[in-house]
C-alpha cells in the first residue's frame, strides 16, 4: 500500500506539523516514510504544503506528481491541488474556509468544516487535527491509536498538556466523515 | 482640496512582501520623499543588499543593482567612480553590513567615499529566520544563541556609528529610529541630509536606522515599536555623530 | 519494531551525526535552505562541550576551520551555493595544506543570488576542485536522510584518513525533508596527528603551510597530491545501482534526482522498458569504471541532474564514446517529477533502445 499525501494550507494553519504527525504515525507502525515542506525566506504570508509518503517498499521519490490525496486547508491550496490528484484520488477539503466545489468528477471529495469544528473544541488551531481525522477515516492510511504516539514525538514537550485537545479533534474529524 | 497624503513618486505602486508591522516599508518611504524632494531621480542608482530589503529594487523607482552579501559597498564605489554626477546609495541591513561586510563599509567610508548609506539595524539576520547578528544585544536569544547571546562567547553588539565616527573620511553620521511619529520624522531630516551631502558633493554618509522584525522577535507591530524603545534605543543611542565631517 | 528511529530533516540529521562522529568544532554563517544545521548546532555543541562559533562570514568560517583543522581537531562548515563559493580560498588553502576537514554544501539555485530552492548546479565546483590550483575535495552525495547520516560519518574518517577536505553535497530538498533515521554505532575515532600544530613540546617543530616558492618543491608537493587523488580514485569510489543489471536504458543520477529516478525507472519497468539506475554516492572520485562497464550492455545514458549539464561530462568520459549519452536536467530550483522523467526515459528508449 503507498498513500502520497500533499496538505496544503495557509502558513500558520498548521500543514506542516498535520504532515509530521501522519510521518511520524506511519513510521512508528514500522513503514516507510517521507516528509518533504515547501520551504521560503523567512517574511510571512503564503500559503505553505507538505508532501508525505507513506509505503509498504523503499520510497523513490519523495517528490509527488500525483498525489493519491490532497488536504485542502483554504481555497488557494485546493485550486493548486486539486488538478494534480490520481484519477480516483481522494480531495478532503476544509469547508468552513472553501466554499467552492470541487471540479473533478474522477475524483472521491470529502468535505469537513475543519476550521468550525475546531473552534467549537476551544481552538482554532486544532482545524489541521481535524483534517488529519478525516483522512485517516477515509483512508485507514495509520491506525488511530498511532496517532497519540506520534503527537508525543512530534509536539514538544511544553505542549504535550494539548494532547487530549488534539486526540479530540482528530476524533471529531473522524466522526464528521464516517 | 488639499491632498495630504500621496505617494511620493520614487516610491513603487505595488504591495511588499515585508511582514505586518516591518519597518522596512517605513525607511523606503522615507528615502523615496528624500529623492523626490531632491529631484535626484533621473540620477539615482540604488545599490541592494542581501538581507530582507533585497527586492528594495521593486519598491524604488531609481535605476539599482543588485549586490552580494556585505558587498553594496564596494559596488556603490564600481558605480559612482564610473559615474561621478550620479546619486549612489546603498541600503543595507545589520548583517550585511555589520558582519560579512565590514571590510568593505569601514574601506568605503575612510576613502569618503562619495556615496550614501542607509544601515538597517534589527539586531538580527531577518530573512534568514532570526539568527545572531552582530548587532543582537546582550542576552538577546535568537535562533543561534538559544541561551541568549553570550559576551563570552559573541562578544558585544558592534555600535557601527560610534565605530565609523572615529574615521575622517565620513561627512555624516547619525542614528535615528522609525518607532514613534516623532522618531520618524528625525529619521527623514537625518536621509535627507545623507542625501544632500552627496548632491553637495560632501563625501560619505551613513545614517543607521533602528528598525523591527516583529517576526524573528515574536512580537506583535505594536510590542516590536515598544521593544525597540526599551531595548535598542538605551545601547545604541539616537545621535548625529558627525556633520560636514565634525564630530559632534 | 521502531528501534532507535527517529524523524530529522536532513539538516538536523548532519548535525547529530557530526556530532556522534566526534566532530569538536564547527563554524557557520546562516544561510538558505542549509540553516537548521547552524540552529541545531547552536543548541546541541555546547551541551556536549564543543565549539559553536557563528562566523562574521563563510571566509572567516572556512579559515577558521583551517586554523582548527591544522591544530589537529575534528572541525565542520556548512554553508549553501554563494556562501561555498566565499569558502573556496580557504578550501584550496585547506587542500593545499592538506588538513582534513568536513564541509557541507546544501545547493540552492545559481549563479549570483539565485534563488533558495534545490539545484545540483554546483556539481562542478565541488568534483573538480572549485578554487585555484590543481587539488580535489572528496565528494558525497547523499540521497536520503538516513545517507546524510552515514556519510557525514564517513566523511570525517575519510577527511582523517587521507588529510583531506571533504565535502557532503546534499540540496535544499534533502536538507529540509524529514525521513526515519538510525545512527547506529557511529564511533568517533579520531587518529593521532603528529603533524598538528599543538606546540612543539619537545619534538621538532610543525608548519602548516601551502607556499612553495621553489618551483621544483611546488611541483613534487602537486604530484605528491596527485598520487593522492590517485589512492583514492583506487578505493573510495561509491556507487549503488538499482535494476542495472539488464538496463538497456541506464539512467545515471546522484541525490535527489536519483530518487527520482528510482520513481520513473519502476514507472518505466511497468511499461516494459528495461531501465536501470546508477547512482554515484561519491562524487569524487566518479564510478568511471561501473559506467564503463554497464556501456558494455546497456545501448544509452540518460543524465538526469537538477543542473542544466554538468556530471554528464563525467559520464561522457566514462562511456568514451562507445554509447550515447543523453542529458535531461531542470534547473532554478524547479524539480523534475517522477511522471516528467519517466516520459524522458520513454522516448530515449523509443528511440534508443529500440535501434
Ligand atoms: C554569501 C552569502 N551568505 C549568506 C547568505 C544568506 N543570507 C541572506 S539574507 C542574510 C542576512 C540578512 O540579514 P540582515 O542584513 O540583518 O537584513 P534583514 O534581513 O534583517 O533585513 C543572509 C545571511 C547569502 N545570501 N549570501
Ligand atoms: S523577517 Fe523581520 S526584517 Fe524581514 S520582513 Fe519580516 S519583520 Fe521585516
Amino acid at each position: 500500500m503507498k498513500h502520497e499525501v500533499i496538505v496544503a494550507g495557509f502558513g500558520g494553519q498548521g500543514v506542516l506539523l498535520l504532515g509530521q504527525v501522519l510521518a511520524y504515525a506511519g513510521m512508528v507502525e514500522g513503514k516507510e516514510v517521507s516528509w518533504l515542506p515547501s520551504y521560503g525566506p523567512e517574511m510571512r504570508g503564503g500559503t505553505a504544503n507538505c508532501t508525505v509518503v507513506l509505503s509498504d517498499t523503499e520510497i523513490g521519490s519523495p517528490v509527488v506528481s500525483q498525489p493519491s490525496c490532497v488536504i485542502a486547508l483554504n481555497l488557494p491550496s485546493m485550486e493548486k491541488f486539486e488538478p494534480m490528484l490520481k484519477p480516483g484520488g481522494r480531495l478532503i477539503i476544509n469547508t468552513s474556509l472553501i466554499d467552492k466545489k470541487a471540479e473533478r468528477a474522477d475524483i472521491e471529495v470529502v468535505e469537513v468544516p475543519a476550521t468550525e469544528i475546531a473552534n467549537e473544541l476551544g481552538s482554532g488551531r486544532v482545524a489541521n487535527m481535524v483534517a488529519l481525522g478525516a483522512f485517516v477515516q477515509q483512508t485507514k492510511a495509520v491506525d488511530f491509536t498511532t496517532l497519540e504516539e506520534a503527537l508525543k514525538k512530534v509536539l514538544p514537550q511544553r505542549r504535550h498538556e494539548l494532547i487530549p485537545l488534539n486526540l479530540q479533534a482528530i476524533q471529531r474529524g473522524a466522526e464528521e466523515t464516517k | 482640496m488639499k491632498v495630504v497624503f500621496e505617494r511620493p513618486q520614487a516610491l513603487s505602486d505595488v504591495t511588499t512582501h515585508y511582514c505586518p508591522g516591518c519597518t522596512h516599508g517605513i525607511i523606503h518611504r522615507l528615502v523615496a520623499e528624500t529623492i523626490d524632494e531632491l529631484g535626484i531621480l533621473e540620477r539615482t542608482i540604488g545599490v541592494a543588499s542581501v538581507g530582507c530589503s533585497v527586492l528594495a529594487y521593486d519598491y524604488l523607482e531609481c535605476d539599482w543593482q543588485q549586490a552580494a552579501h556585505g558587498r553594496a559597498p564596494a559596488v556603490a564605489t564600481g558605480i559612482k567612480r564610473a559615474l561621478p554626477d550620479s546619486i549612489v546609495f546603498t541600503y543595507q541591513g545589520d548583517g550585511d553590513l555589520a558582519s560579512i561586510g565590514t571590510a568593505e563599509i569601514i574601506h568605503a567610508a575612510n576613502r569618503g567615499e562619495a556615496i550614501t548609506v542607509i544601515y538597517v539595524n534589527n539586531t538580527n539576520y531577518g530573512m534568514t529566520g532570526g539568527q545572531m547578528a552582530p548587532t543582537t544585544l546582550v542576552g538577546q536569544v535568537t535562533t543561534t544563541s538559544p541561551r541568549g547571546r553570550d559576551t563570552k562567547e559573541a562578544g558585544y553588539p558592534l555600535r557601527m556609528a560610534e565605530m565609523l565616527a572615529t574615521l575622517k573620511g565620513v561627512n555624516y553620521l547619525a542614528r535615528v529610529a522609525v518607532n514613534s511619529p516623532a522618531n520618524i520624522m528625525k529619521a527623514k531630516r537625518a536621509i535627507k541630509q545623507a542625501f544632500t551631502v552627496q548632491v553637495e558633493d560632501g563625501g560619505f554618509a551613513l545614517v543607521e536606522v533602528l528598525s523591527t522584525c516583529p517576526t524573528n522577535w515574536r512580537l506583535d507591530p505594536v510590542e516590536a515599536l515598544k521593544w525597540l524603545d526599551d531595548n535598542m534605543i538605551p545601547y545604541y543611542p539616537l545621535a548625529e555623530f558627525k556633520v560636514s565631517g565634525e564630530v559632534k | 519494531m521502531l528501534g532507535d528511529k527517529v524523524l530529522m530533516v536532513g539538516n538536523e540529521a548532519i548535525g547529530e551525526a557530526a556530532i556522534r562522529a566526534g566532530c569538536q568544532l564547527y563554524f557557520a554563517y546562516p544561510i538558505t535552505p542549509q540553516s537548521e544545521l547552524p540552529q541545531l548546532l547552536a543548541r546541541r555543541m555546547p551541551e556536549e562541550g564543543r565549539v559553536f562559533l557563528q562566523a562574521e562570514s563563510e571566509v572567516a568560517a572556512i579559515n577558521i576551520v583551517y586554523g582548527a583543522a591544522g591544530a589537529g581537531a575534528r572541525v565542520m562548515t556548512s554553508s549553501s551555493s554563494p556562501g561555498i563559493s566565499l569558502k573556496q580560498e580557504g578550501i584550496s588553502y585547506i587542500a593545499g595544506a592538506e588538513l582534513p576537514c568536513v564541509i557541507v554544501n546544501i545547493v540552492r539555485g545559481g549563479p549570483g543570488l539565485g534563488g533558495i530552492q534545490p539545484a545540483q548546479s554546483d556539481y562542478f565546483q565541488a568534483t573538480k576542485g572549485g578554487g585555484h590550483g590543481d587539488y580535489r575535495l572528496i565528494v558525497l552525495a547523499p540521497a536520503s536522510v538516513q545517507e546524510m547520516v552515514d556519510l557525514t560519518a564517513l566523511a570525517f574518517d575519510l577527511a582523517d584518513k587521507y588529510r583531506n577536505p571533504v565535502m557532503v553535497l546534499g540540496d535544499g530538498t534533502l536538507g529540509q525533508m524529514m525521513e526515519p533515521v538510525e545512527f547506529g554505532d557511529i564511533k568517533a575515532e579520531i587518529p593521532s596527528k603528529p603533524w598538528a600544530t599543538t606546540g612543539r613540546k619537545g619534538r621538532a617543530r610543525n608548519v602548516i603551510n601551502s607556499l612553495y616558492l621553489d618551483p621544483n618543491k611546488l611541483e613534487e608537493h602537486n604530484w605528491h597530491l596527485q598520487a593522492k587523488y590517485r589512492r583514492i580514485e583506487g578505493a573510495e569510489v561509491r556507487y549503488d545501482s538499482f535494476n542495472l543489471a539488464d538496463a538497456q536504458l541506464v539512467v545515471v543520477a546522484y541525490g535527489i534526482s536519483a530518487r527520482i529516478a528510482r520513481t520513473a525507472i519502476e514507472m518505466a519497468r511497468a511499461d516494459g522498458i528495461a531501465a536501470g539506475l546508477l547512482r554515484p554516492i561519491t562524487l569524487f572520485p566518479f564510478p568511471t569504471g561501473a559506467i564503463a562497464q554497464a556501456a558494455e550492455k546497456a545501448a544509452a545514458f540518460l543524465s538526469l541532474e537538477l543542473s542544466a549539464g554538468q556530471m554528464v561530462e563525467d559520464v561522457r568520459l566514462a562511456v568514451n564514446g562507445r554509447r550515447p549519452v543523453h542529458f535531461y536536467g531542470r534547473t532554478g530550483g524547479i524539480i523534475p517529477t517522477p511522471q516528467e522523467v519517466y516520459e524522458e526515459i520513454k522516448k530515449l528508449a523509443g528511440e534508443e533502445v529500440a535501434k
